[in-house]
């Protein structure tokens, strides 16, 4: 449902070199070459739908399903890294109210770009996993939130859905099993905010994508206040292959915490950006050097921002002794969040990225909360006086005290998602703000500057 | 006697109505919901497809249809970046500002941009066929930097390619540079 304008025709797939990548261990990714693969005839051919179709012919229970996907040892791939089958479990078994499940295809979380691709390209995996994930919480209708900018991914979900409809994989009684289920895409209209799970329900019933304190916990009291289940789309399309497979064979992939595969979107300073399918516990070398060849222009690693811009930064000697998984990733005080990493080369400023972020969090602070709403701005405008080189040295103080005044303290973590950043920011490359504090008159007119617009 | 009769009512403006296409798909798309107030996005996306933007006599009749006040609705459409209150151009280059294209120069195509069509955010070319906007991360990450005009993304972008591509804007055949 999009308005044609001239630039229809030239909507087409993320313009990315999607071909295998030494270093790779391609699962979800196995068929991402193949052509025509987002079609259902080709996606059957290698095997789609299978998994559904074992569920439904071989009579599985839901439970049985919900323990095939714990026993796998998946966690949520949007982010948290919740446990996916616990997730599901947490879902009452009466019907008393109708229960849901939503994909979040709401991708913007900045550094990331690995749910478009399974999304342009193999969405039947998506809708597969959907439908089975349904089953496993008796939803009887669900929704794909696909965030607004993402038309061309959303006409080819609306078509793989159509598609699946017609195969009789959605409606009235599954391939006889008497499940019946509904599936529709819900286009967000840009905003950041939506793609936090209550965020997103909120705005699914059509009012701003305000998040919702929790608990309840969507699984009891979400979408209309009926049980919801949330799941990331790269989560979703993992669980055809699990099923297929076998929760042993997933689990005997990856570390004992962190099982499976991570597709990991890899922008900034190196040879060969793209989205890579790496296992979990792989060592970080091999992201960088065998997937995406190496530094560009033969310059030194400065940082990594190793899960999405709400991740805190990286040195690069903690990233080089990091293995790609949560563990590891936490231990080295950041996490693995969306795996949408940013590789920072020498040359880099980090106190303009980190300003560049703070731009981003006060723009798309929802403004429920005080802290959110007005520390993000609070952040961003200090951060402006560093690069004004107006900062006075306890600026740097009272950019660790804002942060420290952020954190936990609001609904949900579009705050800490800032304010952690900067207090990493801060703790590893003091140097940075110094640098700017020395050649600093300490002397603001920073407000004036700031009600001009002259900034901004 | 004097001819005292009330000055006849004009409409300041026109209601907004939709075509019978548009109606269409507004009933199709109440059904897909479990509660009215749940399609008013994708009602709104329609609404500015069909109009054009979502001034204040399209968000009333929008409430009007949707059993909502005008304020519920106007906090919707305010709250996100896709819904414009007033009309764009015909080509409306909406240039990503965060992190991964910033490092790859989004910044200054934008600027050049501005200064090229002599326009801000929120303006529109006097012709009416261009307007600029500042937007956050697209999700195009890897294939830094991109402009999304009207539903397509360009993308891996510099100053040449973003000139080709608003050239061809102006001749009325938008093509991938």
């Amino acid at each position: 449902m999009m308005r044609e304008t001239q630039h229809h025709r030239n909507m087409r797939p993320m313009a990315v070199d999607l071909s295998p990548a030494p270093g790779e261990k391609r699962i979800l990714l196995e068929h991402l070459g193949v052509q025509g693969i987002r079609r259902i005839s080709v996606y059957e051919s290698k095997g789609g739908y299978n998994a559904l179709k074992k569920i439904l012919e071989k009579k599985l229970s839901p439970d049985q399903v919900i323990e095939a996907v714990k026993g796998s040892g998946i966690r949520g791939r949007g982010g948290a890294g919740f446990p996916t089958g616990l997730k599901w479990n947490f879902v009452p078994k009466d019907q008393s109210k109708p229960h849901y499940l939503l994909c979040n295809a709401d991708e913007s979380e900045p550094g990331t770009f690995k749910d478009r691709v399974i999304l342009e390209h193999l969405p039947h995996m998506m809708i597969e996993g959907m439908i089975i994930g349904a089953y496993a919480v008796q939803a009887k209708k669900s929704y794909v939130y696909i965030r607004g900018e993402y038309t061309y991914a959303t006409k080819i979900v609306e078509e793989a859905i159509k598609e699946a409809y017609r195969a009789g994989y959605l409606g009235k009684n599954i391939l006889g099993s008497g499940f019946d289920h509904d599936m529709f895409v819900h286009r967000g209209a840009g905003a950041y905010i939506c793609g936090e799970e209550t965020g997103l329900i909120s705005s699914l019933e059509g009012k701003k994508g305000w998040p919702k304190l929790k608990p309840p916990f969507p699984a009891v009291e979400g979408y209309l206040k009926c049980p919801t289940v949330v799941n990331n789309v790269e989560t979703l399309a993992a669980v055809p292959w699990i099923i297929n497979n076998g929760d042993k064979a997933y689990s005997g992939i990856g570390t004992e915490k962190s099982t499976g595969t991570k597709l990991w979107s890899v922008s900034g300073d190196v040879v060969r950006q793209g989205v890579f399918e790496v296992e979990c516990g792989a060592s970080f070398q091999t992201l960088l050097e065998d997937c995406c060849r190496g530094m560009k222009d033969g310059r030194k690693l400065k940082a990594v921002i190793p899960g999405g811009s709400s991740a805190p930064i990286l040195t690069a000697a903690e990233a080089m002794d990091m293995t790609l998984d949560y563990e590891s990733i936490a231990s080295k005080g950041s996490m693995l969040g969306s795996g949408g990493m940013i590789i920072l080369d020498e040359t880099r400023d980090l106190v303009q990225v980190l300003k560049n972020l703070s731009e981003f969090y006060h723009d798309e602070s929802c403004g429920q909360c005080t802290p959110c709403r007005e520390g993000t701005g609070w952040l961003m405008k200090i951060l402006h006086s560093f690069t004004e080189k107006q900062a006075r040295p306890i600026d740097l103080e009272l950019l660790k005290t804002t942060s420290n005044n952020m954190i936990g303290r609001t609904i949900c973590v579009l705050a800490d998602s800032i304010a952690m950043p900067v207090l990493s920011y801060i703790e590893k490359f003091p140097e940075e703000f110094d640098r700017y504090l020395s050649e600093s008159s300490g002397q603001s007119s920073l407000s004036e500057k700031l009600q001009a617009k002259e900034l901004l | 006697m004097a001819n005292s009769a009330v000055p006849e009512q004009k409409p300041d403006r026109e209601t907004p109505k939709f075509s019978n296409e548009a109606k269409k798909k507004f009933d199709e798309l109440l059904t897909r919901y479990d509660s009215k107030r749940s399609a008013l996005l994708p009602v709104l996306h329609l609404a500015q497809d069909e109009f054009g933007s979502l001034s204040d006599s399209v968000v009333e009749y929008v409430a009007e249809l949707m059993d909502l006040s005008p304020a519920q609705v106007t906090e919707v459409v305010s709250f996100y970046h896709m819904y414009h209150r007033h009309p764009v151009g015909q080509h409306h280059l909406q240039f990503c500002m965060t992190l991964s294209c910033w490092m790859a120069g989004s910044h200054q195509l934008y600027k050049n941009t501005c200064s090229r069509l002599g326009i801000k955010p929120g303006e529109v070319t006097p012709d009416g066929k261009f307007s600029v906007a500042k937007v956050e991360c697209l999700g195009s990450c890897g294939s830094a930097p991109i402009v999304q005009v009207n539903e397509a993304y360009y993308e891996n972008l510099n100053p040449e390619k973003l000139n080709r591509l608003i050239n061809s804007c102006k001749e009325g055949e938008p093509q991938t540079p």
